[in-house]
């Protein structure tokens, strides 16, 4: 469970694994309709978070084709986008999440280069 | 303006009103139908406006519902904004004829790992699309997805796409693009627009901010490489109309009075023609606008509307400098058949006064437009561009039947020549000279020419008075033409001179009369002698007859005696 007052970058550990204690991760992946490349950031969302969230992580994927209006909502521009609802701030990923270290890094699992 | 037949049938790339003011005259039915337009400009230059005006008429005025894809500002600002221009944006969403979507973009959010489209835009804008069946789309500024997305590849590949999947649903798109360096467009988007770019340009020309808008290319439409001003006023946009045809208005043969009976009889008889160009001349101060102000007051009179621009006075200053002679324009005002529009020439410039003009014209729409004067828009434009600027607007005055009079100041005493050499462009032209003499000053107005009427040349004295202008009668004798006093003691003098030669008749007839009656006395005299003559004439007779008779008798007697012894 995530705490208002936390803040993800300033974690404790100094664990170059993960910058932030362990929270629960709510993600929710963006799709168009059932393309190559949504099954494909689909598998690699899996497969990332098995490894690096383990037990702590939920997986919303949101069909557009189906709910159109949830791209306005969620500002959501192009597919497939990755959002981490969960811890916030929020933030964005877009790609077939095949760049793994591009997709840890923002998912703020592995520290922004300087 | 006629619909437009240049391009071949087989090619013909229809078009769809905009309903902004001048703009689908000057491109011949508006823009292209079911294609994208792309709009391009520097911050400030009008492109949202232009947008956002053609989706609101197309609502309104065409029955045909769009959607306002906002890059830059969010619903609630826009609805704001326009609200200062009468377009109520809320009410359009209400009514489901306008859908606004604001797509917030921000760079440092995303984070690119892989392949990836922009569906969710399409979806989304399909989405809008559906939500009120819109039919046009404006994309304010698509350029904005650039600073989003750092892959320059995809996004170009995706605006392609964009571009066709509008086109296949047959909407009329337009695209706003910020000012490029080198390129028309910041990021080159005309590229994928081939069949009209329009660039909005709002630049200063000596310290005078200028609006111009220019046709960069339109597919199949014959278009002037002209920039068109423009204005953006509290109506939306406004395009100078440049009629580009021009001299095929058609000549009427109605006849308006000036407002002073003596001018019209000069002027043929009947006054000046509607839908003619009237220029009057004058050095300072000849009352070139009291008769002005004569004509806007017959045209209110006849109870049609009367557009007076003036440069110069303000309004009041006019209305109470013509009631001191006579003439009460206070009621026109009140009952709005005249408008007043003073502006000082050198607030804008030329081109901005030409397109402010035109567009009073057209939401007022007078039968008669004055201005007074014309002589002062030479202080913010050479004599070409002025003479340019007033061809356009006598052109546009003239294809809509509407008669002109310019008032203009002219020093000096020669009569062909006019500060802006402006006199070929009018039928009529009528002048007021000074005439000095005998230390005095006073005007005479003649008819310089009249297209089309027989006119008089004759100079006759103009004359202010309480009651109005009068036109004298100058006098014409053997030292030439005098006026004023001059004319007054002449007249004076030709009175006592006639007044002498019937003294000098009278007294001959006297003379006459009293010979007359002497030699009639004479007459009488011989005559009365004559009859005496006569009397005792006839008294001699009647005695010789009354001696003879009593001879006669005595004998007879003698006679009777004799016998009886």
């Amino acid at each position: 469970m995530a705490l208002p007052g936390d803040n993800p970058l300033m974690g404790e550990e100094e664990n170059a694994n993960e910058t932030v204690p362990q929270r629960h991760y709510e993600l929710r992946l963006y799709v168009a309709g059932q393309t190559p490349r949504s099954v494909e950031a689909f598998s690699n969302l899996k497969k990332i978070c098995e490894e690096h969230l383990k037990g702590r992580y939920s997986i919303d994927v949101i069909d557009l084709m189906e709910n159109p209006k949830l791209a306005r909502g969620d500002q959501i521009l192009a597919i497939p986008t990755l959002v981490r609802k969960l811890p916030e701030p929020i933030r964005k990923i877009i790609g077939n999440l095949a760049d793994t270290e591009r997709v840890l890094i923002g998912l703020d699992l592995r520290p922004r280069k300087p | 303006m006629s619909s437009s037949t240049q391009s071949t049938p087989v090619n013909q790339l229809r078009k769809i009103p905009t309903g902004i003011g001048g703009f689908d005259a000057i491109t011949g039915g508006g823009l292209p139908q079911g294609r994208p337009t792309l709009i391009c400009g520097g911050p400030g230059s009008g492109k949202t406006l232009f947008g956002m005006e053609f989706l609101v008429r197309g609502a309104r005025d065409f029955d045909e519902p769009g959607v306002f894809m906002s890059f830059e500002e969010r619903d609630a600002d826009l609805v704001e904004n326009f609200s200062s221009l009468g377009f109520d944006l809320d009410d359009l969403v209400v009514k489901k004829t306008l859908a606004l979507d604001y797509v917030y973009i921000e760079r440092s959010e995303i984070m690119e790992t892989g392949e990836y489209d922009l569906e969710g835009l399409f979806i989304r804008l399909g989405h809008a699309i559906d939500s009120v069946g819109a039919k046009r789309v404006v994309l304010d500024t698509i350029e904005a997805l650039f600073s989003g997305f750092p892959n320059e590849g995809i996004l170009r590949a995706e605006i392609r796409r964009l571009f066709r999947w509008l086109k296949e649903r047959g909407i009329t798109a337009v695209i706003t693009s910020e000012q490029g360096q080198g390129t028309i467009s910041r990021h080159g988007l005309e590229e994928y627009v081939s069949d009209c770019v329009i660039f909005l340009d709002n630049r200063m020309i000596e310290q005078v901010a200028t609006r111009r808008l220019r046709i960069i290319k339109y597919r199949g439409t014959t278009h002037g490489t002209n920039e068109y001003p423009f204005l953006i006023d509290e109506g939306g946009l406004y395009v100078l109309p440049v009629t580009s045809i021009g001299l095929t208005h058609k000549a009427g043969t109605e006849r308006i009075s000036s407002g002073i009976p003596r001018l019209d009889t000069m002027l043929g008889g009947e006054g000046y023609f509607r839908g003619s160009s009237i220029m009057i001349t004058g050095t300072a101060g000849t009352g070139k606008t009291s008769l002005a102000a004569h004509f806007a007051n017959s045209t209110c009179l006849r109870g049609e509307r009367c557009l007076y621009l003036d440069f110069e006075e303000s309004e009041s200053q006019i209305v109470r400098n013509m009631r001191s002679i006579g003439v009460d324009l206070q009621p026109w005002l009140d009952n709005g058949l005249l408008h007043f529009h003073a502006t000082r020439p050198t607030l804008f410039g030329l081109e901005m006064h030409l397109v402010t003009m035109n567009k009073l014209v057209r939401d007022f729409k007078p039968s008669v437009v004055i201005m007074d004067p014309i002589s002062n828009l030479a202080s913010i434009g050479n004599a070409a561009e002025v003479k340019s600027a007033l061809m356009r607007f006598i052109d546009s005055l003239k294809t809509e039947g509407i008669t002109a009079l310019f008032t203009c100041l002219i020093f000096g005493q020669h009569q062909d020549l006019t500060e802006m050499g402006v006199s070929s462009l009018m039928d009529s032209w009528v002048t007021v000279q000074d005439i000095e003499s005998n230390g005095e000053r006073n005007r005479g107005l003649y008819v310089i020419k009249s297209r089309g009427m027989a006119h008089s040349n004759q100079v006759r004295e103009f004359v202010l008075s309480s009651d109005g202008v009068h036109l004298v009668d100058v006098y014409i004798g053997p030292g030439g033409v005098l006026t004023g006093a001059a004319r007054l003691a002449q007249e004076a003098k030709d009175r006592a001179a006639e007044k002498e030669r019937a003294e000098e008749i009278e007294r001959k007839k006297r003379e006459f009369a009293s010979r007359k009656l002497a030699v009639d006395s004479q007459v009488s005299g011989l005559l009365a002698e004559l009859s005496a003559q006569e009397k005792e004439l006839e008294k001699i007779a009647q005695e010789e007859a009354q001696r003879k008779a009593r001879a006669e008798r005595e004998l007879a007697e003698l006679a009777r005696q004799r016998h009886a012894d």
